[in-house]
């Protein structure tokens, strides 16, 4: 320790050494060791194995269920929390407040009560779920169900990450550009959006990873009909309670290597973000 | 992947605006079944696939749903479009009845033997060279036998196990209904674990090695002893037992909707086949064809088999005994 830099609690180097052990052990007991256990699970026969498992016709419909899901998911929610966002930072209005708190609803409540609710609202014995059923639409056990609850459970993730950013940045640039003449796209195109655009992104990762590896409340409304309604989570759970332990791993490393590719598009993101 | 893909396109398309009901290439069947099941359906589906098209000329998919059987009926309540149900479980094609009217209260008379082409009956499975000596059910509550068995709360399984071991029970000791709470009092207090289902006990007692007897189906049992053979596992069946039913049924209302009737019945009435009771079989279920049952005499020793009618005189009677606050309750509080 440097002299005249004053002693602070903790701060020894057996102390310090102590943490530091601690924590690398701990991150690896619980973080590294369960993901390689994924990867050398997933390769216990070989290459052949791992690709033969990932090709599986199943599998592959999984695969195709979860990217359609993500795919409708992400960019409804983007614009919808753009427009929350928009809403709650730029406005004045009675019920600000409660709706700002309301955002958070889906963080609050656990996903498999949030499958519940939609299933007992779209259900057939649901309120509108009756409805529906008499003009044959089936949003329930079909792929629309499981976007909606996708949608319920990501939807505060790009509002969340937003209204800081916005919050902090106050409205005297758009002020500005209303001021000079800006029409309303033209204000968001080139005012709010360069100063929100990373902020934007890094909510969109987070909701595409919580989109794509969302099981609760999909599992109450898929209905788990193979080739059709199962997604890539459920696909896992069904295959390693077939007892195909490879292939459930083989799934599995798909969705860690979608978390190990968020992860790092996230610090990308948060570095930009810290550059002014 | 190509259909998918296609149909991903095609849904994507479609995904602004309405819902469109899926076009009709291929007929299409969904079988909603229990947790277990799937490799003998998708051998069974080959099988009915070819039968149908050699009957018929047409080619169909089968689609299949498999979770735990209340889940699957609570989903067919809900409005998962089934075809057909495939279960485990009596009670939980009786909620589709009862609480759905989606199919007649006496669904059961509609195909032979109560609807069930094929049951089991619960067995032991013991460590290798059986060293307590287990052979019957008083043999489980002999001193420091430890068993592993589902929960009866949530499980079917632990259900089935539960009534078996009561009907020993009342043969055993006739009338006197003391004898018989002490001696299934007894037994409950042998359990080691209780899992919440079949498969997590299968787990308690081979991987993590507890307990000296498991109790689930002889189906399981025979799984369990051909895919670890190293542990020479030995498979127990006691004298008197459980007739665990399969019970099948179409659901009327949505085979109606889904213009599937002749496909759907003849779907559940090929499992009556030899060919089909054939492969039933060699999932180590019990069958009922004579023929099959012969050539498999060896693998399924004779046992005496009780209905829930006679041992407790009706499903709704058997429910109570796991209710809360109901026998079971009792017998564990001692």
């Amino acid at each position: 320790m440097a002299a005249g830099i004053p002693r602070r609690v903790g701060d020894g180097a057996a102390v310090r050494r102590t943490l530091i052990a601690l924590a690398t052990l701990i991150s690896g007991l619980f973080l590294l060791m369960p993901l390689g256990v994924i990867v050398a699970e997933a390769f216990a026969n070989g290459w052949s194995g791992y690709i033969g498992n990932i090709l599986d016709a199943y599998t592959l419909d999984a695969i195709g269920l979860t990217l359609f899901v993500a795919l409708l998911t992400v960019p409804l929610n983007m614009v919808f929390g753009v427009f929350l966002a928009w809403l709650v930072t730029r406005f004045q209005f009675p019920g600000r407040k409660l709706l700002t708190a309301l955002i958070d609803i889906p963080f609050a409540v656990s996903p498999i009560v949030a499958g519940l609710l939609y299933l007992l609202l779209y259900g057939r014995n649901g309120w509108i779920g009756g409805w529906l059923g008499s003009h044959d639409i089936q949003l329930m056990f079909a792929w629309p169900g499981i976007v909606m609850v996708t949608i319920f459970v990501t939807c505060p993730f790009v509002a969340r990450e937003l209204i800081p950013v916005m919050q902090q940045q106050g409205r005297e640039e758009e002020e500005a550009g209303v001021v000079l003449g800006a029409s309303g796209w033209q204000l968001f195109r080139r005012v709010t959006f360069p100063n929100i655009r990373w902020a934007l992104l890094y909510g969109v990762i987070l909701t595409n990873a919580r989109a794509v590896g969302e099981f609760g409340a999909v599992s109450v409304v898929s209905g788990s009909i193979r080739g059709q309604t199962n997604t890539l989570p459920l696909q896992v759970e069904l295959l390693y309670q077939d007892a195909n332990v490879v292939g459930a791993f083989a799934a599995a490393s798909l969705l860690a290597g979608i978390a190990l590719v968020t992860l790092v598009a996230k610090s990308i993101v948060e570095w930009r973000q810290d550059r002014p | 992947m190509t259909r998918t893909t296609k149909s991903l396109i095609a849904t994507l398309a479609l995904a602004v605006g309405v819902i469109a009901p899926a076009s009709a290439q291929d007929r299409e069947l969904l079988n909603s079944s229990y947790d277990i099941a799937r490799e003998l359906f998708a051998d069974y589906n080959t099988l009915f696939k070819a039968h149908w098209e050699e009957q018929t000329g047409e080619t169909v998919t089968i689609r299949q749903s498999h979770a735990g059987s209340s889940k699957q009926a609570r989903a067919i309540l809900q409005g998962l479009a089934a075809d057909v149900v495939t279960y485990n479980q009596v009670t939980d094609v009786n909620i589709l009845a009862e609480r759905g009217n989606l199919i007649p209260t006496d669904w059961a008379d509609r195909l032979p033997n109560n609807s069930s082409p094929y049951y089991s009956t619960m067995a032991f499975l013991v460590r290798e060279g059986n060293p307590q000596g287990i052979e019957n059910w008083d043999d489980l509550v002999a001193e420091g036998v430890d068993l592993i068995m589902p929960n009866p709360k949530t499980s079917g399984n632990a259900r089935y196990t539960f009534l078996a071991a009561m009907g020993y029970a009342q043969q055993r000791f006739g009338d006197d209904q003391a004898a018989i709470d002490a001696f299934l009092s007894d037994l409950l207090a042998q359990v080691q674990v209780f899992d919440s289902g079949g498969r997590g006990s299968t787990t308690t007692f081979v991987e993590r090695g507890l307990g000296d007897v498991l109790l689930t189906f002889e189906s399981e049992v025979n799984n369990i002893t051909a895919l670890h053979p190293d542990e020479n596992f030995q498979v127990v069946v006691p004298e008197v037992s459980f007739r665990a039913e399969f019970p099948v049924t179409v659901i009327d209302e949505n085979i109606e909707a889904n213009g599937t009737e002749d496909l759907a019945r003849a779907y559940l009435e090929h499992l009556y086949s030899p060919e089909a009771q054939r492969l039933l079989a060699g999932f180590n279920y019990r069958v009922h064809d004579d023929a099959v049952q012969a050539e498999n005499a060896d693998r399924f020793p004779a046992v005496e088999l009780l209905s829930v009618e006679e041992i407790a005189g009706s499903w709704d009677n058997a429910m109570e005994i796991f209710a809360s606050g109901g026998k079971l309750d009792q017998l564990q509080r001692r």
